[in-house]
């Protein structure tokens, strides 16, 4: 803890700071020892094949609790999230744009978004936002993701297609204003018009005071939304780190040239 | 044998259950009386009833209110909070008896009747002879065999041809004892062509004796009639309710029920639905919450017995602690009732280790040209959608109660009186939470529902 409290003390942008992260799932290592530091401000994309432990780095993050983190820590805005429920993590503002949104019967988006929202204004010991502003701020963030109002009156993703549910994800970021988003595979199942919305979306709450994870398979979605830095995650490790040209050479070259030296 | 108890306090105090009802329930007893000498009460032997059994519940001390000596409740201070709203209607039946001074200063349309059944059985005997304990056969039930024996008074309402009420009613029945009590009680619906009309009735328990109800409801929807009967059980748990609602639908008719228990001890509702005239649609909806030793036990019986027609079930039970939830629906397509829709859906959630579900669906189709299916599962909540809401910074306990909330809701939706649903809504998530006023309290009218 000490350490920390000084790097914090030099440091004061410093948003997440991951070191030697190993994490199992149903008794198989996923994530082998992930070092991953992100400053406010910064967008970082995360790269890499199929089944490299991109996903699992998202989940263990949040705290779902099908993942077994067994070595390392992962310390977000000064905190250790590794003691802390997935509820307060969000709480602390971290937030998870899902790879594959649930779809929830019977919990309408309103009912579910004034939870949250209350929920979040309670661990900071903030009054609940009265009727009227709520639905100001619904508004508000639905249009900035140029959504339906129809969809936000039914129920938390049911019967949404592929590219509402994740439009919908990042609507959700919209109302809860998180430090640190990470965008899981947001792009896939967006044609390139609902891409380009989302991502618009994500630019607009990008602030010098928060931070973006973006986890992608392909370049496209970093057309819209720019890098700082990019990483490559391969067999569970950070293989390489490197600005934002990286992402245009792994277009050209795939990931041969940095697997197989 | 439990039965000879009841069999002796019938022939011993005949006359008196007479004096005490008049000559429309009088001339059904005898017959009634055969026929429970004959089968009794249904015991577990029985595969129907494999799962209560109703005999046990009588094998008890239990007073009647054969003379109908008066029982000192005013349901307006019973329940804290009345309706001041002018244009409802809300009756009371206090235990079996009709509470003739129920105050409805508005009146219904003309020739609709809403009132006792004695009264009506004298007014419009030849209404009420056409249908009383017609509809509701005893010859195989031996609780609905009971019930005719001894019952004296109840609850009818009866709407005209062509009349549209357009206000819901309300029925209260309060159980009222200073003893255990055995009560049985009636009731009857009939909507005659085109008629319309929608009946809330909402069950209560003043006092924390040991009640055994007995509750035979008959309905009658004629050409074109469209009713909505809906049931609010919110019960002490020293209650044991058997209630059997026979219906009849005739051409073109639409017939919405829902019976919701809320809180209860040991609960057994039997429905007969009889489709009987082309195009007559019956949706039927049943939601138990239950927790403690809680037992709910739904028995649905549907008869398509001609072409045409449409039937759609959806039961489900959230069982928590050591509650039980029994389900066994029956659907008939008889020989030539081509075209039937009939769709059966029981879901269940089971929070707790130690609580039981037992589920049949039963399909005996003897038409080739039929649209008819079932489903049915029962399981925990699903982990993914409540880590989804944990990641929003909800916390894991809410999040349980949103989802269990939400999974109320399809049944709810089928309540067709928007205030009376939103309240529903609010009701079941004060269940889940614990903090239902149980009873004493009408939590349906102490807020302007209608």
């Amino acid at each position: 803890m000490f350490q920390i409290r000084f790097f914090n003390r030099l440091n004061m942008s410093n948003l997440l700071q991951i070191k030697n992260l190993h994490a199992v799932v149903e008794g198989k290592e996923i994530l082998k020892g992930i070092d991953l530091e992100v400053n406010k401000g910064e967008i970082h994309a995360i790269m890499g094949p199929n089944g490299s432990g991109k996903s699992t780095l998202a989940s263990v993050l949040v705290g779902n609790p099908k993942f077994e983190v067994t070595r390392g820590s992962i310390i977000f805005n000064g905190k250790d999230m590794l003691d802390m429920s997935p509820e307060d993590r969000a709480r602390e503002g971290l937030f998870l744009s899902f790879q594959y949104p649930v779809e929830i019967p019977g919990v309408s988006m309103v009912n579910f978004m004034r939870a949250a929202v209350n929920e979040q204004r309670k661990y900071r010991g903030e009054e609940p936002i009265s009727a009227n502003d709520f639905l100001k701020l619904m508004r508000e963030k639905r249009e900035l993701l140029g959504m339906d109002s129809q969809l936000v009156s039914r129920s938390v993703n049911e019967g949404f297609s592929g590219g509402e549910k994740k439009r919908n994800e990042i609507f959700q970021m919209a109302m809860l204003n998180p430090l640190l988003s990470i965008l899981d595979e947001t792009d896939s199942g967006l044609d390139i018009d609902a891409l380009r919305i989302v991502a618009a979306g994500v630019n607009k709450l990008h602030t010098p005071d928060n931070a973006t994870i973006v986890i992608t398979h392909y370049q496209r979605l970093l057309d819209y939304i720019q890098p700082d830095v990019v990483h490559v995650l391969y067999k569970g490790k950070i293989i390489k780190t490197d600005g934002p040209e990286l992402a245009l050479e792994l277009e050209k070259k795939g990931y041969d040239w940095l697997i197989n030296p | 044998m439990t039965e000879q108890q009841y069999i002796d306090l019938f022939e011993t105090y005949r006359e008196e259950i007479d004096r005490n009802s008049s000559d429309g329930f009088n001339k059904e007893r005898q017959a009634a009386f055969e026929t429970f000498g004959k089968i009794g009460f249904p015991t577990s032997k029985l595969e129907d009833y494999k799962h209560s059994n109703i005999a046990r519940a009588f094998d008890t001390e239990l007073g009647l209110n054969l003379r109908n000596i008066p029982i000192p409740v005013n349901p307006y201070d019973a329940f804290k909070c009345d309706v001041p709203n002018l244009s409802t209607f809300v009756y009371f039946l206090i235990n079996e008896r009709y509470y003739r001074k129920a105050q409805n200063p508005n009146s219904l349309p003309d020739g609709v009747f809403a009132g006792s059944m004695i009264d009506f059985s004298q007014q419009r005997p030849d209404i009420f002879n056409k249908y009383y304990a017609r509809i509701a056969d005893y010859s195989q039930n031996g609780v609905t065999a009971y019930n005719t024996m001894f019952a004296q008074d109840g609850f009818v309402l009866y709407v005209p041809e062509n009349v549209v009420v357009e206000k819901p009613l309300q029925l209260i029945n309060i159980l009222r004892g200073g003893v255990d009590l055995n009560v049985n009680r009636r009731l009857l619906v009939i909507a005659e062509k085109n008629a319309q009309v929608k009946l809330l009735i909402c069950d209560h328990t003043v006092d924390e004796v040991q009640f055994v109800v007995t509750q035979v409801t008959e309905i009658v929807a004629q050409e074109g009639a469209q009713v909505d009967f809906y049931e609010l059980e919110e019960n002490s748990e020293k209650v044991t309710r058997l209630s059997s609602l026979y219906a009849e639908q005739k051409e073109n008719s639409c017939l919405v029920t829902s019976s919701i228990t809320l809180h209860n001890g040991y609960t057994r509702n039997n429905y007969h639905f009889r489709l009987l005239g082309r195009y007559a649609e019956a949706h039927i909806g049943g939601l138990a919450i239950c927790d403690k030793e809680q037992h709910v036990d739904n028995f649905a019986f549907i008869d398509h017995a001609v072409p045409h027609c449409t039937s759609n079930e959806l039961f489900k039970y959230a069982l928590q602690e050591k509650s039980t939830g029994v389900f066994c629906g029956k659907i008939l397509v008889e020989k030539g009732a081509q075209k039937t829709q009939a769709y059966q859906n029981n879901r269940n959630l089971s929070t707790s280790s130690d609580a039981h579900m037992y589920s049949k669906p039963q399909l005996e189709i003897y038409a080739d040209d039929v649209k008819c299916s079932h489903g049915l599962t029962t399981g925990q909540l699903d982990e993914e959608a409540l880590f989804y809401l944990q990641a929003r910074g909800i916390p894991e306990a809410e999040a349980r109660m949103l989802l269990m909330v939400a999974f109320t809701k399809d049944v709810i939706d089928l309540v067709r009186i928007d205030t009376l649903r939103e309240r529903l809504e609010y009701l079941v998530n004060k269940r889940f939470r614990g903090e239902l006023l149980r009873c004493g309290n009408c939590n349906v009218a102490d807020k302007k529902w209608i």
